[in-house]
């Protein structure tokens, strides 16, 4: 496999696109990470915000500022600097341990995912469970993650026929990756199970838990204190702790 | 002074807006706002509002609307058929509202997004930091018939009708600068795609709008396989069948398909306001002349105030000042 280079595109006027790689992997991913964090550290004039996808930093600039010719040489330079696909993960993230009912009612394709997985269900449950899942990027509902990454087994496809709708908090899986659901909404993704955490809650403090490059386990808990979870507040019983 | 905006009469397509809410695109927040940012900074100006006091969209429902303090509006954007207590209201232009009065608000002549300002902004809740429904964040209220919506004190109570001259219409094709994929169509299909008349679709939001042509797909072969990455508004995406969509304001924060280019925030007005069946062509510019066409929403917003001149008030407003005026003049030939 060869290294993939990283590229510097336009995205916009006021934009410019860090691309680590065109398909997802962890090294990319583990690099937009990385560099949005050194431009958070060390922010070049003119920048107004940054960001991470699942394989880029999206960085923008006012251009009565700073010329875009200018912040991409800057850019160029500090790419060169290390090897970004290398880098550590950034400092300051979260390990979160989140509730969720798997199977049954609450997770109503455990057993098609386990069977395109090629395991019984028990055992997909404690896979899932098992593995330390890293944020690797939020997007598509506000503060929604795709946390990754599984087993290569779990490399399964989305489905042909999307599902109507798929209640908020459903954990959804696809392609080594796991999403629990801001809102209720279609989605290609099979539904294993769900979690009473809110991706994103007005009232919660911050209303947006979760942060790129923060790591998730999903504790197995019976259906019966699903309710019960529920009642406990936006974080619907996830424990949080430092990464030092 | 503060008041209450009461929704007697909703359409479908009215929401609150503002300026939307900035930096949450690592959040999977797109900033959302006024689909024509320019239409709704004029307004803003226009009453001496801040530039991002929430103001209404509406597209073609319209509505009705009354106050329980005086206060002034203006309306900005397409121009919607407007009457208080009847007598109709020249589009981009000041008026007071009092009590007792009733604006209606009827479908637009030309564009799509028109917006109604009150003095002194609306004062719905905040969240996330802005108050405007983005409705695929789930942010925002749903208006209904019956809402009222506090609005705050007026900030220049004593100022003369105002006025703002329209916009001229513009002939030249959207100005569109390269993305990060615009590399992956061949050259033939740019060529094409900025010789081709596309037709604005009744297939449009908030999110986007689809631009219909005759001929064949514009379509590029690296088109799958792309892992989903930023999207901006002015996007120019080529969905599965080659058929492109430009995001507007409420547009996704990432996404899969593949876009051909950019549209320039000095021109993305022209798409959000384009009416059904009007044709729209595009060309490609290069950065340095796009970037003579940047203007920050404070410049524009201090332009928009310097243009403000005032309104010559239409004889049909003046019912009751005549009889004001009658009341006062020294009686001519002194029989009382």
């Amino acid at each position: 496999m060869t290294t993939p280079t990283p590229q510097i595109l336009p995205l916009g006027l006021d934009g410019i696109l860090v691309r680590f790689a065109d398909t997802l992997s962890d090294a990319a991913n583990r690099a937009a990470l990385a560099f949005r964090q050194e431009l958070d550290d060390d922010r070049p004039k003119g920048v107004d915000e940054t960001a991470t996808s699942l394989t880029s930093v999206l960085v923008r600039f006012r251009p009565d500022q700073i010329r875009r010719a200018g912040l991409e040489d800057d850019l160029r330079h500090r790419l060169e600097r290390q090897d970004w696909y290398q880098a550590p993960l950034p400092h300051g993230r979260t390990r979160w341990r989140i509730p969720a009912v798997f199977g049954g009612d609450h997770g109503p394709q455990l057993d098609e995912v386990a069977d395109l997985v090629g395991v019984r269900p028990e055992r997909a449950v404690e896979d899932l469970a098992s593995a330390e899942l890293r944020v690797l990027a939020l997007g598509f509902a506000p503060g929604q993650p795709y946390l990754g990454f599984l087993d290569e087994a779990w490399n399964i496809p989305r489905q042909t026929e999307v599902t109507p709708e798929v209640p908020r908090g459903a954990v959804v899986v696809a392609v080594r990756q796991v999403i629990p659901f801001a809102n209720a909404a279609p989605t290609g993704w099979r539904q294993i199970g769900r979690t009473a955490f809110r991706c994103y809650s007005r009232d919660g403090e911050p209303p947006i838990p979760l942060k790129a490059g923060d790591s998730v386990a999903f504790d197995p808990v019976p259906a019966k204190d699903f309710a019960r979870l529920e009642q406990t507040g936006p974080l619907g019983g996830a424990a949080r702790e430092s990464i030092e | 002074m503060t008041g209450q905006l009461t929704l007697d009469k909703a359409g479908p397509g009215l929401s609150i807006q503002d300026l939307g809410r900035d930096g949450g695109m690592g959040l999977g927040l797109s900033r959302g706002g006024a689909a024509d940012r320019r239409a709704f900074l004029k307004g803003a100006a226009l009453l001496g509002n801040p530039a991002d006091a929430a103001a209404l969209e509406m597209t073609v429902g319209g509505g009705q609307f009354r106050v329980d303090a005086p206060t002034r509006i203006a309306i900005s954007g397409a121009t919607l058929r407007a009457t208080i207590d009847g007598n109709a209201l020249e589009h981009l232009a000041s008026y007071a509202l009092k009590p007792g009065e009733a604006l209606r608000i009827g479908p637009p002549d030309t564009g799509v997004y028109g917006y109604l300002h009150v003095a002194g902004g609306l004062l719905s809740d905040k969240e996330l930091g802005g108050r405007g429904r983005h409705r695929i964040a789930g942010l925002g209220p749903d208006l209904a018939p019956g809402d009222r919506l506090p609005f705050g004190d007026d900030p220049e109570p004593d100022a003369p009708p105002l006025r703002l001259s329209p916009d001229q219409p513009v002939d030249a094709p959207v100005r569109v600068i390269p993305g990060p994929q615009t590399g992956l169509f061949p050259k033939g299909i740019l060529a094409r795609f900025q010789d081709t008349v596309f037709i604005r679709s009744p297939r449009g939001n908030r999110q986007g709008v689809r631009m219909d042509h005759d001929g064949a797909p514009f379509a590029t072969e690296a088109q799958l396989g792309q892992v989903s990455d930023f999207i901006t508004e002015g996007d120019i995406q080529m969905t599965g069948d080659g058929t492109p969509f430009v995001l507007l304001a409420e547009c996704q924060t990432m996404g899969g398909y593949p876009r051909i280019g950019t549209v320039i925030p000095a021109d993305l007005h022209r798409i959000a306001q384009a009416r059904l069946d009007e044709e729209v062509r595009f060309r490609f510019i290069g950065f340095d002349e796009a970037e003579a066409t940047w203007q920050t929403d404070e410049d524009l917003y201090r332009s928009f105030r310097k243009a403000r001149e005032p309104r010559i008030r239409d004889p049909r407003e003046m019912a009751d000042l005549l009889s004001y005026e009658l009341i006062d003049r020294p009686d001519p030939d002194g029989a009382g």
